[in-house]
This record gives C-alpha cells, structure tokens and sequence, in this order.
C-alpha cells in the first residue's frame, strides 16, 4: 500500500493542519520562557525540554522515517528489566537520557 | 459499513457509546481486561471483574446488535504484587470456558520490572497450556520499545507459542517493524494525545502494509474516543483507499486473527 494521492493533495489535504501544530510548539516554547522557575536554584532546563529540542533537529533532516527517529529518541534505550516498579505506573514521555 | 473494534474497554463507557458504535457500523468487539484506574485491594476484586466482562457486558452489547468478547489476565500495571497476581491467575482457568473469551490479554509489562516480567512468563505459559490466544499490551512512551522487545523474548522463551496467534498491540512507527517481521500479529490504537493518530496509523498502513494489522480505539476511562476505528477508516478513505482496503484492515483482518479462536463469529 503506497499513498494514493499526489504530493500536491498532501500539501492541500494537511497543510493548515500541520501549520497550526507548528505554531503550537512554538508559542509553548514562548510560554515557557515567559514562566517564573518554581526552583530558583534550578540551573538546568527539564530533560523533556532537552530532548524537544533534539526531536525539533529531526524534523529538519531531509531524509523520511523523522516520525520513528524521533520515537526513538524519546526511548529508553536500555534492555535491563527495572529492578521494581513499585510505586510507579505512569511514563514521561521521553526518556531522562534521551538528549544527545 | 461494517467494522470490528478489537479492542475497547466497555465497562468505562456509557450505553450510549454501544449505541453510537452501533450506528457507525461496529458488529463486534473484543474487550481485553486490564487496569480500572485504581489498584484493586485483592483477588476478588478481579473475580467480580471477570464477571462483569463474561456476563454484564455481552447483555449490553446484545442490547444494540454488537457482539461482545474479551480477554482475562492480571494486567501487568497490576502485576508488581506477585502473590495478589497469582491468586487471580488462578482464578482465570474458572471463567476460560465461557462462550465470549477469546484467550489470554492484555498481558505484557508497563514500567519494565522482573517481577511484571515474571507474572508475564506465567500467563504466556498459562496460554500455551490451554492453546489460548494471546492479546498483548505494550508499554507507554519512553518504555515501549525495550518493553515491546522484552516481551517478544519472553514469548519465544516459552517455545510453545506460535507468533501468529498472538496480537501485540498498541505499536508505533518504532516498533511495528520489529513485531511483524517476527511473525506477531501488530495492533494500532488511537489515542488523541498518545499512541497514534488516525493519520499516522494510515501512514503507517502505507508505510508497512496491511498484512497482520488491525486498528483499535483501546477507549476507556481516560482520553480516548470509541468511534475512532470509523474515524480512520474516513481518513483512509480521505486518501483515496479502496472501499476493498478499508474493509481489508477494519473488519476482515480482525476476523482473520481472532477467528482463530472457534467461539468467534461474525458475519461477513
Ligand atoms: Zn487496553
């Protein structure tokens, strides 16, 4: 199965879509400048900030499979079982290695 | 048009969702068990679930022409505690025979822990020693991919199981590769915020084929929409998708996989 339709209807079919999300990323990385840090003493920026920035690199390489690369990048590239996971039951979304 | 929604979690809806299901052309579900949102204090908590699942539901569904089946297991976000995990294992050979359960699901790991891990290797073995289909769920975000491989060694570990009948579901552009080139059944669900979208599991579809894939609304208590499966099925038509294809990936492979078990039958 290839994709019926011409590069041209992709562009018609998806392109305010994709423009509307684009500018989602972008005014919430303008949100999150204009926020107050809740920890003053914190020097480091949020490692799922860190690794948007990295996914936000993908995007612009000219080559397809952007969509699997970076899910990978946001993947905990480990293969040891977690020694307990009492306690914990939700995921992050990336992982807190997951930048470069 | 006519479609199977092969994985939707019915007790978290309302009548309403069966009747709008109805309406968009859903013929038949299958419900595998899995967390309600809390942990559940002891067995007996499951025992009533297992009920609900293999007697209220299929009333409900009945009401509205949809045929209703599921899956029993200790799902694996329930699995850290093995000694409350093996006394509903025990429980599941109780409710095997009745006529709406399709095999073992949705088993598999959430945060990636031995002791998930091991209470997956026991219902893997309890499926094999009752020739039980398998229905499996993979992890969220970050912990997919190692989730989604530790569970296909887990499978193969066991020896007895063939790929074919088992699905392994909620795969992404990162994983449905590895799982349809060995051998497993792949499902998509889609999710609004996670998992994929419509578009990307039809991008996915053109990307990796149609052959051993199936498209789920996995709708339950959290952000989730029951009528998505027809949702997509729009978006392939959008695309310009034969009538042929559509009914290829939202009813017949469905069908093919979990005809697999003899107490599954839909017309069509
Ligand atoms: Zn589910």
């Amino acid at each position: 199965m290839s994709c019926p339709i011409t590069r041209e209807r992709v562009v018609e079919l998806y392109y305010l879509e994709h423009r509307a999300k684009l500018l989602d990323i972008a005014a919430f990385l303008d949100r999150l400048d204009r926020a107050r840090p809740g920890d003053e003493t914190a020097s480091e920026e949020d490692f799922r900030i860190r690794s948007l920035r990295e996914a936000l690199k993908i995007l612009s390489e000219n080559e397809p499979g952007r969509a699997r690369r970076v899910l990978e990048l946001f993947s905990d590239p480990s293969m040891e079982p977690l020694e307990s996971a009492a306690g914990l039951k939700g995921a992050f979304g990336t992982y807190p290695g997951g930048d470069s | 048009m006519k479609y199977i929604d092969p994985h939707i979690h019915m007790v978290s809806r309302t009548i309403d969702d069966y009747q709008r299901m109805a309406q968009a052309g859903c013929v038949a579900l299958t419900e595998p068990a899995f967390w309600a949102g809390f942990d559940r204090r002891s067995s007996e908590g499951f025992y009533d679930y297992f009920r609900q699942l293999t007697v209220v539901e299929p009333g409900r569904a009945a009401g509205y022409g949809i045929q209703h089946y599921c899956w029993l297991c200790i799902n694996p976000k329930e699995a850290e505690d093995l000694s409350l995990a093996r006394e509903v294992i025990s429980l599941i050979p109780l409710f095997l025979e009745r006529p709406n359960v399709l095999g073992i699901g949705e088993i598999g790991l959430n945060k990636n822990s031995k002791n998930e891990l091991t209470i997956l290797e026991e219902q893997i073995a309890l499926a094999s020693e009752y020739n039980e289909l398998i229905l499996v769920h993979t992890p969220h975000l970050e912990d997919k991919l190692k989730g989604t491989k530790l569970i296909m060694d887990a499978i193969k570990r066991n020896g007895n199981i063939d790929p074919g009948r088992v699905l392994i579901d909620h795969v992404e552009e990162h994983t449905v590769e590895i799982v349809l080139d060995q051998g497993f059944w792949a499902g998509m669900t889609l999710y609004p915020d996670t998992k994929c979208t419509p578009q990307r599991a039809v991008d996915i579809l053109e990307m990796y084929g149609n052959e051993r894939l199936w498209m789920n609304s996995a709708g339950d208590w959290g952000p989730s929409d029951p009528l998505s499966v027809p949702k997509a099925c729009n978006e392939m038509a959008r695309r310009g998708h034969t009538q042929a294809e559509i009914e290829k990936v939202s009813f017949k492979n469905p069908k093919t996989f979990l005809s697999q078990c003899s107490k599954f039958k839909v017309d069509g």
